[in-house]
Parts: C-alpha cells; structure tokens; sequence
C-alpha cells in the first residue's frame, strides 16, 4: 500500500472520529462514527488482515451502528440544546486527554521498534481467513466457545431488561 | 515509507480522541460512542503489531488477529447490554443526560 494512501485514510478516520465527538447531533455523530469505522478497516486492509477489516465492516460499521441508529431514532433524540457550558471542567477534560496523548507519544518516542518498517511476507499458499480459522479453532478453541455463552449471557440479559415490568 | 511508529501514533490519538469524548460529552449515547472509539484504537495497535512480529514462515503473528476478534465480539455483546440499559434508563427518567441522573451523586 502507497504511503499517501496509509495518510489519508488515517486522516479521514481521525477527522471523523474527531467529529463525532464534537458534533451536537447524536445522529450525524453515528454517521461519522461509521465513516470514522470504514477507514479504520482500510488500514486494516493496508496491514494485511483481510479478515479483520472484513469483520470490522460487518459488524462494527454494520451491525453495531445500526443498532445505535435504532436506539437514537427509538428514543427520539434531538440535538442538544445549548446548555452553559462549565469552561472549568471542560479545560479539565481536554487536558487529561492531552497529557495522556502526550504519554503515549513519549512511549513511542521512546521505541525503537517504532523507526523500523514493516517486514516482507512471505506468500501464503492459504488465504487470510483460514489462517485465523486455523489458530482460532486450534490454539484458541476454549475461549472460543467461553465467548459464545457470553454472548449468550448477553441475549438473555437484554430479553430481561427490556421486560415493561422491570424492577 | 510507513513505520510501526506511524501505525501506533494514529492509534494513539484516536485513543485521545475517544477519551476526551469520554471526559466532555454529557449525552450517554455519545459518551458509548467514544468508548467504541477507544476499543478500535487498541484494534489498531494490536492488528500493526501482528504484521510487525513476521513468524519464521513468513506469515503475520495470527495470534493478535484471533485478539481483536475476541474483543470485536466483546464489544459487540456490550453495546446491545450497554443500549439496552440506556433505553430502560431514559423509560424511567425520560433523559440521557448524565447531568440529570444524580440520584447517586453525594
């Protein structure tokens, strides 16, 4: 992948991303997450994990988004209302953020991993998805099926919570 | 050309990204929204790693692949309790804001 292509969409999910923070509406901040979603599963793609990105399209940018768009349409969110803004707490806010950004660039900073570019691979006889399969239902078959009864866990939870009589 | 440190950089701001989202945004949907933010940058970081550390047969270290799988599917069972309990909550209280749910707060 050319290294102005890895830059934009790195910018593009940045930007989005960004937007959804910053946007007053809960509806345009879904649709930018999604946007925000997609081009992260480009730089999966430009990372070679072809699965990955393919999930991360399914399901965060498919399945996930959906749903909150259901929610936000089902609860009839408007965009907020201008509340007075407490400047204090938000300079607060901001600054924890960048401190935090500012540890995790000095981390990097400070790797020396981080100078090197990625190594060559070589070419798989067998494609990505079977790959994962393999180590996914060889190396990882316990938690596998540990994350399908959570999974299940959760469905009957929900079925419970959206009970009209809940107590 | 792209380094590691490229691909990490990125992750980390959109990891900055999500949290301040977490730290000043008042809308319950929004703030769940910036958590999601959060989880993909640690997706990223994770997948760059995996194409960094090439085995010996030349292939990406599947390993952190099978990881994000696991915590995309964690995510996933999350956000439908997490909205779940957002719609029983704004049932009750007919709000999402965190300002007006303080029945906790000392």
């Amino acid at each position: 992948m050319p290294p102005f292509l890895f830059w934009i969409f790195a910018l593009l999910m940045l930007v989005f991303g960004a937007a959804v923070v910053i946007n007053r509406n809960p509806i345009a901040s879904a649709l930018n997450l999604v946007v925000s979603f997609l081009g992260l599963a480009a730089l999966f793609m430009s990372l070679d994990a072809f699965f990955v990105g393919i999930i991360q399209v399914l399901i965060y940018a498919g399945a996930i988004m959906v749903l909150f768009l259901f929610i936000i349409m089902l609860l009839d969110l408007r965009a907020e209302k201008l509340r007075k803004i407490n400047w204090l707490a938000s300079a607060g806010g901001i600054a924890v953020a960048l401190v935090l950004l500012t540890q995790i660039l000095y981390v990097i900073g400070n790797l020396k991993a981080a100078q090197q570019t990625f190594p060559p691979l070589a070419r798989s006889t067998i494609d990505d998805v079977r790959n994962v399969g393999l180590v996914l239902f060889g190396n990882y078959n316990l938690p596998f099926q540990i994350i399908g009864i959570l999974v299940l866990v959760a469905t009957i939870g929900i079925v419970l919570l959206s009970r009209h009589e809940l107590r | 050309m792209v380094t590691l440190g490229d691909y990490l950089i990125v992750s980390g701001i959109l990891f900055a990204i999500g949290f301040a989202g977490v730290m000043l945004r008042r809308n319950l949907i929004i703030i769940f929204m910036s958590l999601e933010l959060m989880l993909n940058a640690a997706n990223l970081s994770l997948v760059a790693f995996s194409r960094f550390h090439v085995q010996p047969n030349g292939l990406p270290n599947y390993n952190a692949q099978v990881f994000v799988f696991f915590i995309i599917t964690v995510a996933a069972a999350e956000v439908a309790v997490g909205l779940a309990i957002i719609v029983a909550l704004f049932r009750a209280r007919q709000t999402t804001n965190v300002e007006d749910i303080t029945s906790l707060k000392f």
